[in-house]
């Protein structure tokens, strides 16, 4: 039987607020445990939370990037549970009116199409504080510094179809939220976390099979493995007979697969019911619209101009337009250089193949976008040539220099294009290359132009790399013919 | 002193009759003295009564004393104190010692107010006698086998059995109004957002609010203009102007439409209680206002709505109390789960346990909508019951209990005790302010009038029962009680 | 509405009250008499009547994003019934 895999993502985002979403509490990462737990974070007798601007304003923000409806009036509702981690015995949350409406997200796929997601909805909330299992006397020590930082949940309908589609969709937020700077999306501090909602069935069928929904799944590449391993594990079960529960479970990246939650629990009831303690969120409309008139060009937008307005490839276009710090560097460099394809090939070649191997992000790289545009502009110019230009990225890279004309000035690498001189060094070559010049003259006509490989060669070298190639090539072969 | 209204005793230290300190010291000697009998504290702040006392003095002979510095009074025990032990009259915050000042707590230190202390009262407010109390009943001044009503019980009998001269309690649904009935005291509930909740221990989220409680209304527009007002801190809290609530409390009433609700005079009212009220309506004509009958056809459905309503916030709002941050916490918890239901278990009193499982079973999936959802539409119906008669008349009218206080251990059914506040717990739902006015005596127990009236409408309220107070002497009568231990 | 043991006792657990079965069935009893109280509420005609949930029609107010409170940990502790290295100790959780 064919199956098909039907999948959903609910993203967790923490939001780059300053303060906690209800309290004056710092959000920064990092701190000793509970020494930014405020009264109102710890949930003391008494306390009221107050809802924080810039928490409402990132959530419009994605909204609008989504190209979602805002509605007019939201509401905060109590999500009631007992956890330690939950200070108050609820999480502050929207359950019926969130802050973003139904929107779409589009995605790129390796095939370089792209597909449209749809949003359910994005809702804010608190996040709850961290359990720590490490020993105290066989206790659990409970740490509530992250409790009460802003989270925007948003929840995708279940139109991704495979695991691929799922990180590409993963991505997509990640990039967008970035471009927003509404997030650091930084996965391993847990600024991004996801759960997966998974289920197969029968290709043709209509009906949704019974889902699993994977818990805290914190990178790209494990909600790929994650989904594989669950839809296989599905499949066979459903192949030998067996029926898919629908539970929550947990992916352990170690062994590469999901494992049921062990909970003897009853069914959670969250008894869902509007806070009392705070009031509607409304909206109005020049809020909403000043935010939209703020809003930077984002990733969709920005592949599609550098597809129609500078001409580049769907996959240049997707892969430069990734990340705003990518797309920022590249148009930085096309700005210096005066032409979008020879930044987009630097900036894809040289510049992250070196940053690869490093281990580099963009923002961290010791060659500096203006230094790669002033390179680039050099070898159109014909002041370099390619491979110059190489030596000159590695000088620069190594920090020998200060710009790409101090690198060629120190080390001469100015390329030779007077034709006199070139003449020189071409003579002095074959006067230095008497046998290679009499196989050459003896060779049949079609096979001289391999042949002419090794003088250009050895003219390169005289010249230390920077004869112009084209004008050697030309004038050797000019030269060479008239010995014969 | 011990008689003397805030006025009067601000009026002595302004001419130096006394000092704050010695003031603070003969009141500190009387709660000493009667406490024992009544039971109305759970903590007296001795050193810090008179440290505050003498900062007042200080201050006062500095040439910067307000209105209210160096008046005593006392909170009840729901108002988070910093440095001194903050219990809701529970076991579960019996060692909570507050970290931090209510904003209400903060604006009275900043008047130069004295506290003498935290009152008992009804375990996190639900209560209508003191009776559910971790600290034991408090008994009334006028009787001490009669309960003073709750559940700010301790706040009223401290301040008619003249240990102090106010206090400040709280109102869900009729705690500041039906205690200061039944002690024939003034008690003020304003409109729900007029004062800050930060700090006060959250019963029911939506209808809680806090307000004076003292000899005259007078005192009680004083107290107002000092802890009314917007606070960042509570996002229910209203960004509205305070008007100074003592400038129109002179203002004739002639003109005044006063409705008296034909379901407040219904079955279940004692009829001594309604002749009394009916007297005081009386007075009011000879001073000038015209009476006209209303009606607010939901009030039977207040109460049902309320007992939905209200458990279902405190449910939410006592989930914090779990052995982990504060609070008590059970010896030797085998796991997660036992920390958690020991720990409440012993925490908790039996009405509140009562009150949290009936708002944890209406919340509960299946239920939210027959319960939850109905009784938000039936509370909207009420408010709007409220906001018709307003269009007719400028105050309502009416007892604001049908008995005066009961005995001690008389109501033993939560149903029963429920049906008490049928006359004060439509006002927390619509949200309107309402006072409650010494109106007379039955069977040697004090009748309070209620006087309600629409949103903010609290400089009115203050007026109407100022001009009473002007005309009759209710408010004047001491407890035999009060006078045999002066 | 009829109310069952098994109602209370499923309240108790999702409210983390320890009942024994005796006060599990004078709640049973209590809670039985409210909810019939209570359900006087089914005679109203509430269709079209939106809930109301404040008794103001406020709207929410919205706070600056300003870090405002600094490390108060020790204070904040000093109530707490169990710490250690400035961590909430419970019972092992589980996972």
């Amino acid at each position: 039987m064919q199956w098909e895999t039907v999948i959903g993502l609910e993203v967790h985002v923490q939001l780059a607020t300053r303060s906690k979403i209800f309290s004056g509490a710092s959000t920064a990462f990092g701190a000793e445990p509970n020494t930014q737990a405020c009264a109102v974070d710890l949930g003391l007798p008494g306390v009221l939370p107050v809802l924080n601007e810039a928490a409402v304003a990132m959530a419009v923000q994605f909204g609008l990037a989504i190209h979602a409806e805002i509605p007019e009036v939201s509401v905060f509702d109590r999500k009631n549970y007992f956890y330690p981690d939950l200070p108050k015995g609820y999480q502050t949350s929207q359950m019926y009116h969130p802050i973003v409406g139904p929107g779409v997200v589009e995605i790129s796929l390796d095939d370089g199409s792209t597909k449209r997601i749809g949003v359910h909805h994005a809702h804010l909330e608190e996040d709850a504080g961290k359990s720590l299992h490490e020993d105290f006397h066989g206790m659990t020590g409970v740490d509530l510094n992250r409790a009460g930082t802003p989270l925007l949940e948003i929840v995708s309908d279940p139109d991704l179809r495979s695991a691929k589609e799922a990180a590409a969709y993963l991505k997509a937020i990640h990039s967008i939220v970035t471009y927003l700077g509404i997030s650091d999306g930084n996965m391993a501090e847990g600024s991004m976390r996801c759960d997966v909602n998974v289920s197969v069935r029968p290709k043709g069928q209509e009906a949704f099979g019974t889902r699993a929904e994977i818990k805290n799944v914190n990178s790209f590449r494990f909600v790929e493995r994650a989904i594989e391993f669950e839809v296989e594990r599905q499949i066979e079960l459903l192949e030998d007979g067996g029926e898919v529960v629908q539970e929550t479970r947990l992916f352990d990246p170690e062994r590469g697969e999901t494992r049921s939650m062990r909970t003897k629990e009853q069914a959670n009831d969250y008894r869902y019911f509007p806070c009392p303690d705070l009031l509607p969120v409304v909206l109005d409309q020049a809020y909403v619209d000043h935010l939209r008139g703020n809003l930077p060009e984002l990733p969709a937008e920005k592949r599609e101009r550098f597809q129609s307005e500078l001409g580049l490839s769907a996959y240049d276009a997707s892969v430069l337009s990734a990340t705003r710090e990518m797309a920022d560097y590249f148009e930085a460099v096309k700005d210096v250089c005066g032409d979008a394809k020879q930044a987009a090939n630097w900036v894809q070649g040289e510049l992250s193949g070196a940053l690869n191997r490093e281990g580099l992000a963009i923002n961290d790289s010791p060659v500096s976008a203006r230094q790669l545009g002033e390179l680039v502009a050099r070898v159109m110019d014909d002041t370099i040539n390619g491979k110059a230009a190489k030596q000159v990225f590695q000088a620069l890279w190594h920090g020998e220099g200060e710009s790409a004309d101090a690198v060629i000035e120190a080390k001469g690498l100015k390329q030779v294009t007077d034709t006199a001189a070139i003449e020189a060094m071409i003579d002095q070559v074959i006067a230095d290359s008497p046998a290679q010049v009499a196989q050459y003259r003896d060779a049949p006509v079609e096979k001289r132009g391999k042949m002419i490989g090794y003088f250009v060669g050895q003219v390169m070298k005289a010249s230390r790399g920077t004869a112009n190639p084209q004008q050697v090539n030309a004038l050797l072969k000019e030269k060479l013919d008239a010995l014969c | 002193m011990h008689d003397k209204t805030l006025r009067e005793l601000a009026d002595a230290l302004g001419a130096g009759e006394f000092s704050s300190r010695e003031l603070t010291q003969y009141l500190l000697g009387r709660i000493d003295r009667l406490d024992g009998d009544l039971n109305s504290f759970i903590t007296v702040t001795f050193e810090q009564a008179l440290a505050a006392a003498d900062a007042a003095d200080a201050a006062r002979a500095r040439g910067e004393a307000g209105p209210l510095t160096g008046l005593p009074l006392a909170l009840k025990d729901i108002f988070c104190t910093q440095g001194v032990k903050t219990s809701a009259g529970s076991r579960m915050l019996d060692n909570f010692v507050s970290p931090y000042d209510a904003t209400v707590v903060e604006k009275l230190a900043a008047a130069g107010t004295v506290s003498l202390g935290k009152t008992n009262m009804d375990e996190f407010a639900m209560g209508s006698s003191n009776e559910n109390s971790h600290y034991g009943p408090v008994n009334n001044p006028w009787d001490l086998a009669a309960v003073p009503g709750g559940s700010s019980g301790g706040s009223a009998a401290a301040v008619a059995a003249g240990l102090v001269p106010a206090a400040m309690g709280t109102d869900t649904g009729g705690s500041i109004r039906q205690p200061a009935a039944f002690c024939g005291i003034t008690g003020l509930k304003p409109t729900y957002g007029r004062v800050s909740r930060y700090g006060i221990i959250a019963y029911a989220s939506s209808l809680d609010q806090a307000g004076p409680m003292a000899r005259t209304a007078e005192d009680c527009a004083l107290l107002l203009n000092a802890i009314a007002g917007h606070d960042l801190r509570d996002s229910t809290s209203v960004a509205r102007g305070v008007p100074d609530y003592t400038a129109e409390l002179d203002a004739p009433l002639s003109g005044l439409k006063i409705g008296l609700p034909k379901e407040y005079f219904g079955e279940g009212l004692d009829p001594a209680v309604a002749d009394t009220v009916r007297e005081a309506v009386r007075v009011y004509e000879s001073l000038g206002a015209s009476v006209h009958e209303v009606s607010l056809p939901h009030t039977h459905y207040a109460i049902p709505a309320y007992y939905v309503i209200a458990p279902a916030e405190a449910s939410s709002n006592l989930s914090r109390y779990d052995g982990v941050r504060f609070g008590h916490r059970c010896d030797a918890p085998a796991d997660l789960i036992d920390l958690y239901k020991r720990s409440r278990a012993e925490g908790f009193g039996e009405e509140v346990k009562r009150r949290i499982l009936i708002g944890t079973h209406t919340l509960s999936e299946g239920f939210f909508d027959a319960y939850y959802k109905k009784a938000q539409q039936v509370r909207r119906l009420i408010r709007q019951d409220f906001l018709d008669a307003f269009e007719e008349v400028d105050v309502l009218m009416g007892p604001a209990s049908p008995t005066p206080a009961f005995d001690l251990g008389a109501k033993k059914d939560p149903v029963s005790m429920y049906l008490q506040d049928i006359y004060t717990i439509a006002i927390n739902l619509a949200g309107i302010p309402g006072i409650s006015v010494p109106a007379g005596f039955v069977g040697g127990r004090p009748v309070g009038l209620q006087v309600l009236g629409t949103h903010f409408a609290e400089e009115r309220l203050l007026n109407v029962a100022h001009r009473f107070q002007q005309a009759t002497d209710w408010h004047l009568r001491r407890p035999a009680f009060a006078e045999e231990n002066a | 509405m009829a109310l069952e043991h098994a109602d209370v006792q499923r309240a108790a657990h999702l409210a983390r009250l320890g009942l024994d079965d005796n006060e599990a069935a004078r709640y049973v009893d209590d809670l039985g008499r409210i909810l019939e109280m209570v359900d006087q509420l089914q005679r109203v005609d509430t269709d079209g009547v939106a809930p109301l949930a404040h008794p103001l029609d406020a709207t929410q107010r919205l706070r600056a994003d300003e870090v405002t409170e600094s490390d108060e940990r020790e204070r904040f502790q000093r109530c707490a019934p169990l710490v250690e290295k400035g961590l909430y100790l419970v019972p092992r959780v589980v996972e």
